[in-house]
């Protein structure tokens, strides 16, 4: 791997200028906001989803779905469904026979245990939605009035749906964990804890809860598979983050060789790490397109997607802090419950939210001694999957609000708390035995809060009798999880390169594929820059291809913002040696040395000591396609290039400061977000515009997690929210405008110095907006420690201190 | 009850026949027998307004009208606004201002805007914001969408003297 020296440290950027730009190190394209390459089919209504796939002779399936969260099945009688008219066929687990899924950590069993989620469900009902049986027909008019007609007979059993239920085992979810815990692993018990809190000045204790959340992206899943004969081979047309691992997951299910499925994934509508687990429905499409040798498509409705799709977030951190007299922090004991729901998902387990909190628990901060526990809990709700920022929403809000609660407790500024344990010198090696590469926290935090200050919201605060409050969240994020890192996670499916392979045709043009996945974050667009920089030739003649798994050898998708972080420098690094190949032809062609000839910037290769010589790519490609007898001996005929990336050691950190100001209403307790002002810093920024849409998107998601959106369960398990009704996605009144600035400290690691901007915004909301809700509560004595934060919680915050 | 009934509409300019049985939605019609796939289904249940398409002028959320209830009416959708893949002001202003991602909630806001430019041509932002919310938008946090709309309101206001 080489890094690319990139010039500065840690420093505010003017705002960037509109269009191409050349600045002699980053070229031509990096750093310009130029159109994006996706939007005009999307914008004129031709791009295609996986529900506008129609084939030839194509059926539709649905799912007959569990209405009990837990009971044992005594029966399934399909026949009434078989008899619907337009139904062509309906199977339930023990007709397909299926193999299960199972996602492993390779830990000891007194850490993990392992567990099954069958395809359908077999002997066993684990959660309202759970999928039981599915039904084929000629449209899906047919499909519903075939999931009417089914029959299914079960015995009850009482209903895990929290941590006390789950805890007292009374019942269990899975056999093989008697006590509910899938995972318990207490990774770090450095020396000092229990001494620094015998010492300390100040002990805070904090419990912050977070509810039970949906990525939500606005296209459900879904699939459409079909069996070409010819290629002897199952295409599965799927809107998921990870084609290889559907791939390999619908082999080994359905026991065929990885060579009889292809994966290809068409435009998707939004994931947010919910299509980057594999779903039990793609692979029982998938079974019956096989078995039926017809396409079949599945699109889930949103009923299935709020109650049956993975959910995420609903955690719990019981947090100690001891802090001495000037507000250093010298311990943290931390235990973390995250109630992942009924299944573990593949490939990630039931581990991913306690350990992703366990790793990076202590933040932006000095911490000198660190203890935590982190246990995964399995209960009769939809299973977890990832979702943007996984834990670190949840791990932020608890350490953002020991700040918080230090600063009262001290009677110091709570910035300045933070100022006074923020990490300011790096390479910085934490007591999680993570190295924390060159960030901006610091400065991120001294320039929102001067943001604010600035623009006088602290004299408005303490000028009225209105509910005003400020509130800051100061945080980093680890986008670059290359393989090393993902291993001491001790998954037995270790994500962490990324491949890409690039190739150019006669006219001079470029194809390049990349194993990470678009879904709306620009890949198209974003990767096309970086090529053309490389190459020297405009965007407009780079393609990028993704999202299929004939053509592109192995990839691990896209989530954990890895995408220009890995991704990028995967085809930076092919492209870099494309140019190579070119130029090793040019010379020969010119009749000059190797290190006389250099990429001109313009789509050519120009002789150095007489610049009047030069060939274009469209005259090398002739020679290496054309006439290849023309080539020098030892280069092979053709234009391609491929390259690998993975990110060495501990990987990269974004960082950000957000700050929020907001006033909560005396009539209803709602809260009104009256300014959001976010500084971030994802080293060298390939596009403007994207990283600023990353940065809203997500903290549009943070708000939405902070003030609005919650699935919670009865105590018979039946889900609150199987609608938009319920389930309270904000809309354009509710997110705020959001001012960002940009700081830029590049990374030295990447091909780029960039570092990934996906999921920040939704990690520092949470906590910017608890933390300003507090505030505009200070005068009642109230602090609140659980999101969302429910108008009527503050209503009666407001009443009772008044 | 499910017996077929022979619809008769005008989408986009051209008129349409389509046999469909009664319960069958607009947007499946349009999606599915039309081939007309730019609209999109987010919800089913008329909140979320991908779906959204102008039956005579106003936008409705097309999987909450069943087809049939469109019989004889004019029916404008996302593919009606470009020409030729010359994108229109407003989509234009979509793409100037990022106020897509996905692109999968995009259909419906560019109809929905359509709407509301139309029967609000003098909206401010924040009226224009308002309207608005009755989509929603996964991705954006939608400011620059209503930066786009807005945009497009000025450029059009400025382009018709009041």
């Amino acid at each position: 791997m080489t890094a690319t020296e990139l010039p500065g440290d840690g420093h505010a950027t003017e705002p960037r200028a509109e269009g191409p730009r050349f600045d002699g190190h980053r070229g031509r394209w990096v750093g310009a906001s130029i159109p994006r390459h996706e939007d005009p089919r999307l914008l004129t209504g031709r791009g295609r989803f996986v529900d506008d796939i129609t084939l030839s002779g194509m059926l539709h399936a649905g799912f007959v779905r569990a209405t009990v969260a837990h009971a044992q099945i005594t029966g399934i009688d399909l026949t009434a469904t078989r008899a619907v008219e337009g139904v062509v066929a309906a199977y339930d687990a023990s007709d397909l026979a299926l193999g299960d899924i199972v996602a492993l950590l390779d830990r000891p069993a007194e850490e993990f245990t392992p567990t099954a989620m069958p395809i359908l469900a077999k002997d066993k009902i684990r959660f309202v939605g759970e999928p039981l049986a599915i039904v084929v027909a000629r449209d899906p008019y047919a499909v519903e009035d075939g999931i009417e007609a089914a029959v299914v007979e079960h015995t009850a059993l009482d209903a895990i749906v929290d941590e006390e239920t789950a805890l007292r085992a009374s019942t269990t979810v899975h056999d093989e964990a008697p006590d509910n815990v899938l995972l318990d692993v207490s990774m770090f018990d450095t020396p000092g804890v229990d001494e620094a809190f015998a010492d300390a000045d100040v002990t805070v204790e904090v419990t912050t809860r977070s509810g039970r959340q949906n990525a939500l992206p606005l296209e459900t899943r879904g699939v459409v598979v079909s069996w070409d004969a010819r290629d002897d081979q199952l295409l599965v047309q799927t809107c998921t983050q990870v084609p290889h691992q559907v791939r390999t997951l619908v082999a080994r299910c359905l026991d065929v060789p990885e060579r009889t499925v292809r994966v290809t994934v068409p435009d998707m509508g939004g994931g947010f790490g919910q299509k980057c687990v594999v779903g039990r429905e793609e692979v029982a499409v998938a079974a019956v397109a096989q078995r039926l040798h017809r396409p079949v498509k599945w699109i889930e409705d949103r009923r299935e997607a709020l109650t049956a799709g993975f959910l995420a977030r609903e955690q719990t951190y019981r947090t100690r802090a001891a802090f001495d007299a000037d507000g250093h922090i010298t311990a943290l004991d931390v235990d973390v419950v995250c109630d992942m729901g009924a299944y573990s998902c593949y490939p990630f387990t039931a581990g991913i939210e306690p350990l992703m909190a366990s790793a990076e628990m202590p933040s932006v901060y000095r911490v000198p001694a660190y203890r935590v526990r982190g246990r995964a809990l399995t209960s009769n709700k939809a299973p977890t999957a990832p979702y943007r920022g996984v834990s670190r929403p949840q791990y932020v809000v608890a350490i953002e609000r020991v700040m918080e609660r230090a600063a009262r407790e001290l009677g110091l500024d709570p910035v300045e708390v933070r100022r006074r344990n923020v990490i300011t010198e790096f390479p910085y090696t934490g007591v999680n035995a993570v190295t924390y590469d060159p960030g901006t926290y610091r400065e991120s935090l001294d320039l929102a809060e001067a943001t604010i200050r600035d623009e006088g919201w602290y004299e408005l605060r303490e000028s009225t009798d209105r509910h005003i409050g400020i509130g800051f969240c100061c945080f980093s994020e680890r986008t670059g999880y290359g393989s090393e890192a993902f291993a001491k996670r001790k998954m037995t499916v270790v994500p962490g390169f990324d491949l890409s392979e690039i190739r150019m045709d006669t006219t001079g043009a470029v194809v390049v594929t990349s194993g990470t996945m678009n879904h709306g974050q620009s890949h198209e667009t974003t990767f096309a820059q970086i090529v053309a920089d490389r190459l020297g030739i405009d965007t407009a003649r780079v393609k990028l291809r993704q999202g299929d798994t004939e053509r592109i050898a192995y990839g691990w998708g896209t989530f954990a913002s890895r995408s220009v972080t890995i991704g990028g420098s995967a085809v930076a690094l092919a492209s870099q040696r494309l140019g190579e190949l070119l130029c090793r032809i040019a010379a020969h062609l010119l009749e000059t040395r190797p290190d006389n000839v250099a990429l001109d910037g313009d789509g050519g290769v120009v002789q150095l000591d007489d610049p009047d010589r030069r060939l274009t790519y469209e005259d090398i490609a002739d020679v290496a396609y054309l006439r290849s007898h023309l080539l020098p001996k030892d280069v092979e005929p053709a234009l391609t290039a491929t390259a690998s990336f993975d990110v060495p050691g501990d990987g990269t950190f974004s960082n950000a400061t957000h700050a929020v100001v907001v006033e909560a209403d005396p009539g209803t307790g709602a809260i009104r977000i009256l300014r959001y002002a976010c500084v971030e810093d994802c080293g060298v920024v390939i596009h403007p515009k994207v990283v600023e849409g990353q940065c809203r998107g997500g903290i549009a998601q943070g708000i939405a997690g902070a003030l609005f959106e919650e699935i919670t369960y009865d105590a018979h398990g039946e889900p609150s929210a199987a609608s938009f009704i319920d389930y309270l996605v904000p809309t354009a009144t509710e997110i705020p405008d959001v001012s960002i600035a940009h700081l830029e400290t590049p990374c030295a690691f990447t091909e780029n110095g960039a570092k990934g901007a996906g999921e920040g915004g939704t990690i520092g909301a949470p906590a910017a907006v608890l933390n300003a809700v507090n505030d505009a509560l200070r005068h009642t004595g109230v602090e609140l420690d659980a999101t969302p934060i429910h108008p009527r919680v503050v209503l009666d915050a407001l009443e009772g201190g008044l | 009850m499910n017996d077929p009934h022979l619809l008769s509409l005008t989408v986009n300019g051209t008129e349409q026949e389509v046999v469909v049985e009664p319960r069958r939605t607009l947007a499946d019609v349009l999606r599915h027998d039309l081939r007309l796939t730019g609209t999109h289904v987010g919800c089913e249940h008329g909140v979320c307004g991908a779906c959204t398409v102008l039956l005579d002028d106003a936008p409705v959320r097309a999987c909450l009208v069943f087809a049939v209830q469109a019989e004889g009416a004019e029916v404008r959708t996302v593919e009606s606004l470009d020409a030729e893949g010359r994108l229109s002001d407003l989509q234009q202003a979509f793409s100037d201002h990022h106020g897509l991602q996905c692109g999968f909630c995009t259909p419906g806001f560019l109809m929905l805007a359509e709407g509301v430019l139309d029967e609000q041509p003098d909206a401010s932002r924040e009226e224009i914001r308002e309207a608005l919310s009755a989509n929603l938008c996964r991705c954006t946090g939608y400011q620059t969408i209503v930066d786009a709309v807005h945009a497009t309101a000025c450029s059009r206001r400025q382009e018709i003297p009041s």
